[in-house]
């Protein structure tokens, strides 16, 4: 009984689920728009390291590399706390944004890379043969046939960017977890923590049910 | 200069290297506009990289000239033009998948020459029709037999109303039984006075359909003549024993 009214008191939880709800809408925010900038800046790196010329793809892949080094809390630290002393003051929503979609878009770009290399050689040279441009043989040949190959990957990402829209909470955005910590103090009690992690699941389980079923789909069709 | 009009192909000096390893060494060969010429020889022997030089898609020394049509094939804005001229058919068909066999024949002329929608499907219908699959027309490439799927290749290709068409192969990753329908199409368009350089292993159809056989072995063409000179009457000791050893087994 006890540990009920501890973790599971629903007067706490009902005067906390307006606040919690609030923190779902941040989070929601921040995780779909991390999730577009960084499809969109993957994939232009993943296509750029294709045909750019050799300094430039260089370039791609030291970026890639570096923020798939570094750890998601300490660059969005860096981007809230230490770029202010060289004049950059973002916002924590841009700050968040921002350390997410530089970090997404390099785990994106070489999710697309792998795609665009599991394409069979001869879809390129029969494009090639028959006059079409760099960009027509990518956008109506060699990606319609990449996406299906990096859709389960891809879905991972994007559930990796939701959970990691959590951190925000340290640069003071009013996320969903932040929400509940407040709440928690607010209360002295832990169920509104309890309730987040609740909301939490109930938000991604379906994605990852999803990959799951897509992941199994595209095996069935490769045989 | 004995001949009146300029040839539709012009190779001069066509080199090829990986590294240390030449692969082709020095061609020369012309090819008339309307000639059907067949190129023989055994695997290794740089057949498929020379056509594959024609349009480029294998680079080769910078020394080495091609020209089609009067235009010099190099990286750069010229090369679209020459592809859009030049017409290929894979051994292993490549056509696109995730397009329906209608799709896969309108793409090039919608994009390349900007057809419209309409025009484009009316000549792919048409084509299809002369390659013998019209039925098939909006079933996905991964449906259809080898042989129909090559079919579809030459209908694709044909639909930018190129002026050579190179086969590599065409007939190499078919099962026996295919063959023969692939080989019918190709002999129609022979017919129709289309350009054509074709690498096979099949030497009847290289003796009936070429007006030209050329012997390629070690990067080097060995030999070029009629199919009747080339086949009854070998001039090299080498095309002598390559023809023995395919022809007698």
């Amino acid at each position: 009984m006890n540990l009920i009214n501890t973790f599971f008191n629903i007067p706490v939880f009902l005067n906390s689920l307006p606040q919690l709800l609030w923190g779902l809408v941040v989070t929601i925010q921040i995780g779909i728009t991390s999730i577009l900038c960084g499809l969109v800046g993957g994939l232009f790196l993943a296509v750029a390291r294709l045909y750019a010329p050799s300094a430039f793809t260089l370039l791609i892949r030291v970026y890639i590399d570096i923020f798939r080094s570094i750890p998601l809390l300490v660059l969005l630290i860096v981007v809230y706390y230490a770029l202010p002393f060289v004049g950059i003051r973002l916002s924590p929503f841009l700050s968040a944004v921002t350390a997410l979609s530089l970090v997404s878009a390099a785990y994106t770009a070489e999710i697309f890379r792998a795609g665009i290399e599991a394409v069979p050689h001869g879809q390129f040279e029969a494009s090639a043969a028959l006059g079409l441009s760099n960009r027509n043989t990518m956008v109506d040949i060699i990606l319609p046939q990449a996406i299906r190959i990096v859709i389960p990957p891809l879905t991972n990402n994007c559930i990796n960017v939701m959970k990691d829209t959590a951190l925000a909470s340290v640069v003071a955005m009013p996320d969903l977890l932040k929400q509940a910590t407040q709440a928690q103090a607010l209360n002295a009690n832990p169920t509104p923590l309890i309730g987040a992690a609740l909301i939490y699941i109930a938000l991604l389980w379906p994605m990852v049910a999803v990959v799951t079923r897509l992941e199994r789909h595209f095996n069935r069709g490769k045989r | 200069m004995e001949k009146t009009t300029s040839p539709l192909i012009s190779i001069r000096g066509l080199t090829k290297a990986y590294g240390t390893f030449t692969v082709l060494h020095g061609i020369d060969l012309d090819v008339a506009e309307g000639e059907v010429v067949c190129v023989i020889g055994p695997s290794g022997s740089g057949k498929s990289t020379l056509i594959r030089c024609i349009n480029h898609l294998e680079a080769f020394q910078p020394d080495s000239s091609i020209t089609v049509d009067g235009i010099r094939v190099a990286p750069g804005p010229a090369l679209a033009k020459v592809r859009a001229e030049v017409g290929m058919v894979f051994q292993s068909f490549n056509l696109f998948p995730h397009m329906t066999v209608l799709r896969n024949v309108m793409i090039a002329p919608i994009r390349v020459r900007k057809t419209p929608e309409a025009d484009a499907e009316r000549k792919a219908r048409e084509l299809l029709a002369r390659v013998g699959i019209s039925e098939q027309a909006e079933k996905f490439p991964g449906q259809l037999s080898g042989g129909q799927q090559q079919r579809v290749a030459i209908a694709r290709a044909l639909a930018m109303e190129p002026r050579v068409l190179l086969f590599d192969e065409p007939t190499s990753a078919l099962d026996p039984e295919m063959v023969g329908e692939v080989l019918d199409v190709m002999r129609k368009l022979a017919g129709t006075g289309v350009t054509m350089v074709i690498v096979t292993h099949e030497m009847g159809f290289a003796r009936q359909v070429a007006d030209r056989v050329i012997f390629m072995d070690g990067g080097r063409l060995v030999e070029s003549g009629k199919p009747s000179d080339i086949f009854d009457n070998p001039k090299e000791a080498r095309t002598r024993g390559f023809l023995r050893a395919v022809l007698n087994h």
